[in-house]
């Protein structure tokens, strides 16, 4: 259908010009009456974005693409994401380690001549960056890859997908410099002032539509269980992201807003949100890209499709009310800690559901193991993933949270989620994609693979077992009484008495970058051309088949 | 898609029939031991619903058969902690230093609540041990720059140092330098001259043309407050300048920049934060630490918070110079 197809293009490219046109306008106009100049500098970001954006626009109109015609689907946007994801990937992982050295020696890394460089400002970038910024990129890049593939279908929407890879960086450009220069919502992995939101919402909009109109136009009968997962994780997004982020801003012509909710409302409303951001961003959408890239690189079946059904929706369905389990013994009423509590601990058996399937889709297979480092990253990944599912179920409980909560735990157990599951399962996809997508016959080293699965495992394991025993111990000390009923010991006694283990905590993340560093490596070798090319490209297929898919 | 299933040869199980991109999915049932443990967590969250408040309704919600209320709970405990030591309390707060002394009871009571105060609010500044730091005083020598007995430190407690308190105690060094009260050449004449003073000359060798140069501006400029032996003035936190103790470090490069910027920090007032018998527990556990100065027999700083006790004790009796043999100085 050629001239269905022509028709499409034309109109993505008005509708875009209308978004970029309206953007820019308002952007000139924010840069004009801006009330300060970090709102003013935001604007100009902006606003050069949606030239560039403009300019990138017009040179495709001019210039049609032809390059793709050859491909079956549309990769192109997907190569962007890998660049992204590994780009900041590396800038997360940097700004984590010089976070993590401030703690460990704050004389050192100290800056009061540089105040956007203080732990305040760099703790949410480090946070954006690594979730938000490498997170989101490497699932909106494996969401286009596998429902391609497992749609039988060309992504959606012309240059649309264009709009939602750009957009979605000119989000993290924002918020990010924003942080540095202060502007902060002070709400946890939602600190993006309103404007910010706003243009993530465009975005993640036309995100959801490209996705349904691919899943929309498929040529399988059935979805497969990877883009449930994926739907779920960008249908849920943009409901917490629009809910959490209701605010009135104090001028338009400013950064500050206030949130519509108030008090205990808000804080719950608040962890709503960011309970869901670890169970619909950093589980269900990695998830997905576990349950396309373990079978397809261990060539072996899904070990159960019951078992993903029922772990699929009863997962959606607990992890939404487990959120107050963030406020435990805070002025929220107990009744909804109850809850937050109880929905917590069923959420355990759901969530690894996921590891069975991921884990046991492996038997037969687990002799690959000793040969693909790109595997066993991914199989590790999934075990972490079932240490840490087992872990926050755990620390719900109430009484053992009276004892973790506001401790490093809480930052180790983020940790061997965050670089466990999360950090492996997207590196592992990485691997695969490269190849994939440059069509070589492997990655440049696979040599350099183990030397990054090693690296980021003693580095994993430094981290999270520092963090457990300064967690716990801050925790006891923070509880110890003497005889009179007076606290043992003061706040900054326990402060020293994690030195050590924030030394070990840095020297873990380093090594974690180290890795992330040869992957980056590796993987640019191999785009460029330094692995050997593919004979025959298994994107695009025979003429017969594709003649009777139309 | 046609649906037709085909058997695994490795484990055996028939796959479902459906196919994406190679992809296939097995038809294995749920894992008992998978399905029993949920069924589990979803009992104890049934039973923990029953036992404890747990869902809302309307307005209220259900208390659950245990009636178990936090808040309630923390209240209780925390009357109950502070009913058991309002005793001790109270006997602080009428106690004179000398009560607390001869009292191992109270001592070790005052000790405890003033080691948790200090700990909570004093270790930030003062530091762990009451070493301090540069700017921040170090409370367990001998040197005091308003008075050291339990008196002088309770009144500093409860007023601050250049606080928002009415009644803080308040003195500044100006900035000869930053001011331009005096030129670059007179800060280091003063400064070879203030070297010059105590045993300081031991350490740094001062010029002594410059000192004497120093001495006639020191005679103009410093005397007032520091003495004019340079001794300090305790009613108006001057410090000694003849001990060899630096508040804001003791080289002279250090010494000349204080000449220079007139530093003076400050401390809050703890007056409304803390209650008085705690401010008398920390002020005997400051006291404690080193250096502590006998309070004058005359004016025990017994029913706090007096004002006029502490002043009292403040400038008039304490003699500046420390007497060797005080009772609590090698308590430490």
């Amino acid at each position: 259908m050629p001239e269905a197809a022509g028709e499409k293009w034309r109109a993505d490219v008005v509708g875009i010009f209308f978004i970029i046109a309206v953007g820019a306008c308002l952007a000139l106009m924010g840069a004009a009456w801006g009330i300060d100049t970090p709102f003013q500098a935001q604007m100009w970001t902006m606003l050069a974005a949606f030239i560039l954006g403009g300019a990138a626009l017009l040179s495709q109109i001019a210039k049609p693409p032809v390059a793709d015609k050859a491909s079956r689907y549309e990769n192109g946007v997907i190569k962007a994401g890998v660049f992204a994801s590994m780009f900041w990937g590396v800038a997360g992982l940097l700004v984590g380690l010089i976070i993590a050295l401030q703690l460990a020696f704050p004389n050192i890394f100290y800056f009061p001549d540089f105040g956007w460089l203080n732990f305040g400002r760099l703790r949410p970038l480090h946070t954006s960056a690594v979730i938000f910024a490498f997170g989101g990129n490497v699932l909106i890049a494996t969401s286009f890859y596998v429902v391609q593939r497992t749609c039988r279908a060309r992504l959606a929407g012309g240059l649309w997908p264009w709009l939602v890879f750009w957009g979605y960086q000119l989000f993290i450009v924002l918020a990010g410099t924003g942080y540095l220069m202060g502007i902060t919502e002070g709400r946890e992995y939602a600190e993006p002032p309103w404007y910010t939101d706003l243009w993530l919402t465009i975005v993640w909009v036309v995100y959801l539509l490209v996705f349904l109109g691919t899943i929309w136009k498929r040529q399988e009968k059935h979805i497969y269980v990877a883009n449930w997962f994926y739907l779920a994780f960008i249908v849920t997004i943009a409901m917490l992201h629009i809910v959490n982020n209701l605010a009135i801003p104090v001028d338009f012509a400013g950064s500050f807003s206030y949130s519509l909710f108030s008090g205990v409302q808000d804080a719950l409303t608040q962890w709503w949100y960011g309970h869901n951001a670890v169970g619909f961003f950093l589980t269900a959408g990695f998830l997905a890209i576990m349950y396309y890239f373990i079978p397809k690189r261990a060539e072996r079946p899904v070990y159960s499709y019951r078992l993903s059904i029922i772990h699929f929706w009863a997962l959606i369905f607990l992890y939404i009310w487990a959120g107050p389990h963030h406020l435990h013994y805070t002025a929220l009423p107990q009744w909804a800690q109850t809850l937050g509590m109880t929905f917590s601990l069923m959420l355990w058996m759901p969530s690894w559901g996921g590891m069975i399937n991921g884990l046991m889709t492996l038997s037969g297979a687990w002799d690959k193991l000793r040969t693909d480092p790109v595997l066993r990253m991914l199989v590790v990944s999934v075990a972490f993933y079932g240490m840490s599912t087992f872990e926050g179920p755990m620390m719900s409980i109430r009484a053992v949270n009276s004892l973790s909560h506001y401790t490093d735990w809480t930052i180790g157990h983020v940790h061997s989620g965050a670089l466990g599951w999360v950090g492996f399962v997207s590196f592992g996809a990485l691997y695969c994609l490269v190849p994939w997508l440059w069509k070589r016959q492997r990655l440049f080293s696979i040599a350099l693979v183990d030397w990054h699965f090693w690296l980021a495992t003693i580095g994993i394991v430094l981290y999270i077992t520092s963090m457990w025993v300064a967690g716990i111990m801050q925790g006891l000390m923070w509880r110890a009484y003497n005889e009179f009923g007076f606290l043992e010991y003061s706040f900054v006694e326990t402060v020293q008495a994690m030195h050590p283990y924030y030394i070990i905590r840095a020297l873990g993340g380093g090594l974690y970058l180290a890795g992330a560093l040869i992957m980056a490596y590796n993987l640019w070798r191999t785009a460029r051309g330094d692995a050997p090319a593919l004979e025959r490209a298994s994107d695009v297929p025979a003429a017969g088949v594709l003649a009777a898919a139309e | 898609m046609t649906n037709h299933t085909e058997r695994d040869d490795i484990s055996g199980t028939e796959t479902t029939g459906h196919e994406w991109d190679g992809l296939k999915e097995l038809d294995t049932p749920l894992p008992r031991w998978w399905l029993y443990i949920f069924y589990a967590t979803i009992a104890v969250a049934v039973v923990y619903w029953v036992l404890m408040p747990a869902w809302p309704i309307g307005n209220s919600f259900t208390p659950g058969t245990l009636h178990f209320s936090d808040r309630r709970n923390v209240a209780t405990d925390v009357a109950t902690l502070q009913q058991a030591r309002a005793p001790m309390y109270e006997r602080l707060s009428h106690a004179t230093p000398a009560d607390i002394e001869r009292d191992p009871q109270l001592q070790q009571f005052a000790r405890a609540a003033g080691e948790s105060a200090f700990g909570d609010h004093c270790r930030t500044c003062h530091g762990a041990g009451g070493g301090g730091q540069p700017g921040y005083p170090n409370l367990t020598d001998d040197v005091w720059l308003w008075g050291g007995s339990v008196g002088d430190i309770e009144h500093t407690i409860r007023v601050g140092i250049r606080s928002s308190s009415p009644e803080t105690r308040m003195s500044m060094m100006p900035a000869f330098g930053r001011l331009q009260m005096l030129t670059p050449a007179q800060i280091s004449d003063s400064t070879e001259y203030v070297i010059s003073l105590g045993p300081a000359a031991a350490r740094l060798h001062p010029d002594n043309a410059a000192a004497a140069r120093g001495s006639a501006i020191y005679g103009v400029q410093c005397a007032a407050c520091h003495g004019a032996t340079g001794a300090g003035d305790r009613t108006m936190g001057a410090p000694s300048l003849r001990d060899d103790v630096w508040l804001y470090g003791g080289s002279r490069e250090e010494i000349r920049k204080q000449i220079e910027l007139g530093r003076g920090g400050v401390m809050p007032t703890w007056e409304s934060t803390l209650d008085p018998g705690t401010i008398r527990a920390l002020a005997f556990y400051v006291h404690e630490l080193g250096g502590g100065e006998p309070d004058a027999p005359a004016s025990p700083a017994a029913s706090i918070p007096t004002n006029g006790a502490p002043a009292a004790s403040n400038g008039a009796a304490v003699a500046p110079t420390q007497s060797p043999a005080q009772p609590s100085g090698a308590t430490r």
